[in-house]
């Protein structure tokens, strides 16, 4: 029998295979078993309602998709009115993700959600690149300041397990992931989408209605690959493989490159069953090759 | 709502660019409603990515068919793909066309490959009792009036318009439905002191009809106002690139006059023409 178990913070997950945010909602309970998920992170919601960026907000590229969404969220109030209850409770771990333009939104967020017991962790999403901050620019990922002082904020005021969301878009990754861990993040999330953009020649258009949008898909894993690499050296705490992953055998590069958990996001578009099948894929690689725990393999690249 | 593996039966260029394809699903066959869609994996593999939604074409005993247009990539592997293959899908997804009890005349206005999802619907409508039912296509050329045939097989009447009159009224499809069709079944005409009350009362809506739209916004749009002059209820099926299908990623959003957006994939396709902010 292998042990898929893995520790994030407080959190012991029944297998490392979470559904990334944004990609997984209770929309699809009639095709998987949420419960069948190692964790979920909830679409990122905000203090209060957001409209979301103009159509169209989805552009096909090369193995990989452009999104625009820009944050559409009811906010907090009817997160906790409405969707919470949704989730099942006791099956999966339920990490909510949280976004905000200054550290107080986030406290503010956090305060409320303190209160709800089926809330296991929170994740900050500070990278999503479909959002304009109104105090600095660019992304609050990009700023290792930023970082330390809204994670900070945030430890001091939750005993939840504090998983900071970070963005591929920086000079130094391991700068960026070492300030969220000296300000008290218990993981980080290696990665969100890239900033990118796609032009209809036809039109001489922007492929998305806000010009601009993040990548995900296939295109972006071997960028993700060497943020979580180069992250692993550096830090202790644990990291969380996110970006492109399609199958087992991508969630084992990410393993093997220091990952101790991972999320799979445009994959649940193309098969919503790609949790479930990278779950049965990880077992049946650990049993082929005897190896008792997938926590064994963690960082275990050999050089 | 399943995901599912089924049999290509068919796969039949109807027209240049255009392609019909019939699937084998009893379950889909059983809970597919016309305006309802699937999302189609057009090939294995990484490229192209997202499945591509399809309307359903038709709804037969043990099986259902799609039509589409190949406009790109994934339509183009879908095109090449031959009967005895597998095709992996997810479905029933969105909400479908509301049939109502109504007696009156149905009016269905095509642009293009909007025919699709109105096949189903005319099929549908054909067993039940309508006082007249309408097809209205509209293109841009003969070559792109398609399903002529299978919608005057089923009794319907079928009005053309191309813009450059190649077959039928030259002009907009518009033109007929204004024409032609509303022309025919307006309100009876009504006494100066009845018009005069309409003015002060909000009028009832008009149930002599109902239309049914799906086809380029342009289209759609005008379509809508048309219905909304002739107090004719109306519903659209709306296009929009997808991701999920399903409501979860909140990429195919449609401005509505409520304030906000809804979601293609999730509220609609098919909307109240009277809900959208055109």
């Amino acid at each position: 029998m292998v042990d898929l178990s893995v520790k994030i913070g407080k959190l012991k997950l029944k297998n490392p295979v979470m559904a990334a945010s944004g990609t997984f909602g209770m929309e699809y309970r009639r095709l998987i078993d949420a419960g069948s998920l190692g964790a979920i992170v909830t679409k990122t919601i905000t203090l209060k309602p957001r409209a979301g960026n103009p159509p169209p907000r989805i552009a096909e590229t090369s193995s990989g998709m452009l999104n625009s969404i820009g944050l559409e969220n009811k906010g907090l109030d009817d997160f906790i009115k409405n969707k919470i209850p949704l989730f099942p409770a006791g099956r999966t771990v339920l990490i909510v993700s949280i976004a905000g333009d200054k550290e107080d939104e986030f406290t503010g967020l956090v305060k409320g959600l303190n209160k709800i017991k089926k809330v296991d962790a929170i994740e900050l999403n500070l990278s999503c690149p479909n959002i304009r901050h109104g105090t600095r620019e660019g992304l609050t990922a990009q700023d290792e300041k930023a970082v330390g002082e809204i994670v900070a904020g945030v430890r001091r005021i939750t005993n939840l397990t504090l998983i900071v969301k970070l963005s591929p878009c920086v000079t130094d990754i391991t700068r960026i992931a070492g300030a969220a861990e000296s300000a008290g993040a218990d993981a980080v999330s290696l990665i969100n989408t890239y900033p990118a953009m796609a032009v209809d020649i036809e039109t001489k258009k922007p492929k998305l209605g806000s010009v601009t949008g993040g990548l995900s898909g296939p295109a972006i894993k071997p960028i993700a690959l060497k943020m979580v690499w180069d992250s692993y050296k550096k830090i202790k705490i644990p990291i969380i493989g996110i970006g492109g992953i399609m199958d087992y055998k991508d969630a084992l590069e990410f393993i093997l490159c220091g990952a101790a958990a991972i999320q799979i996001g445009t994959a649940n578009f193309v098969n919503p069953s790609a949790p479930a099948d990278v779950t049965k894929g990880l077992k049946a690689y650990l049993a082929k090759n005897r190896i008792k725990s997938v926590a064994e393999l963690t960082g275990k690249l050999k050089i | 709502m399943k995901q599912i593996k089924a049999k290509i039966l068919k796969n039949k260029k109807i027209a240049q660019g255009f392609y019909r394809m019939r699937i084998e699903s009893p379950y889909l066959a059983r809970r597919m409603k016309p305006g309802q869609f699937a999302e189609v994996r057009c090939a294995q593999g990484t490229d192209p990515l997202l499945p591509r939604p399809l309307g359903c074409h038709r709804i037969l005993k043990n099986s259902i068919e799609l039509l589409y247009e190949v406009v790109g990539k994934g339509t183009a592997m879908l095109a090449e793909k031959k009967a005895g293959e597998t095709l992996e899908l997810i479905g029933p997804l969105g909400k479908g066309f509301e049939i109502t009890a109504s007696r009156g005349a149905a009016i269905l206005v095509a642009g293009g490959v909007g025919v699709a999802p109105l096949l189903a619907l005319a099929e549908r409508l054909a067993q039940r009792k309508r006082k007249s039912l309408y097809v209205l296509i509209g293109a841009c050329t003969k070559k792109h009036i398609l399903c002529e045939k299978e919608f005057k097989k089923i009794g319907t009447k079928v009005l053309i318009a191309t813009e450059d009159g190649s077959i039928g009224h030259k002009g907009l499809v518009t033109d007929i439905l204004l024409k032609t069709v509303i022309a025919r079944h307006e309100v009876p005409k009504q006494s100066k002191k009845s018009r005069l009350l309409r003015r002060r009362f909000t009028p009832p809506r008009n149930d002599v009809a109902n239309i049914y739209a799906c086809g380029p916004v342009g289209m759609l749009k005008a379509v809508s106002q048309i219905a909304q002059t002739h107090r004719i209820p109306c519903q659209v099926s709306l296009e929009e690139r997808m991701a999920c299908g399903v409501g979860v990623c909140l990429g195919c959003p449609v401005r509505v006059k409520e304030g906000g957006y809804k979601m293609v994939c999730k509220d609609g396709p098919v909307f109240d023409a009277m809900e959208i902010a055109w």
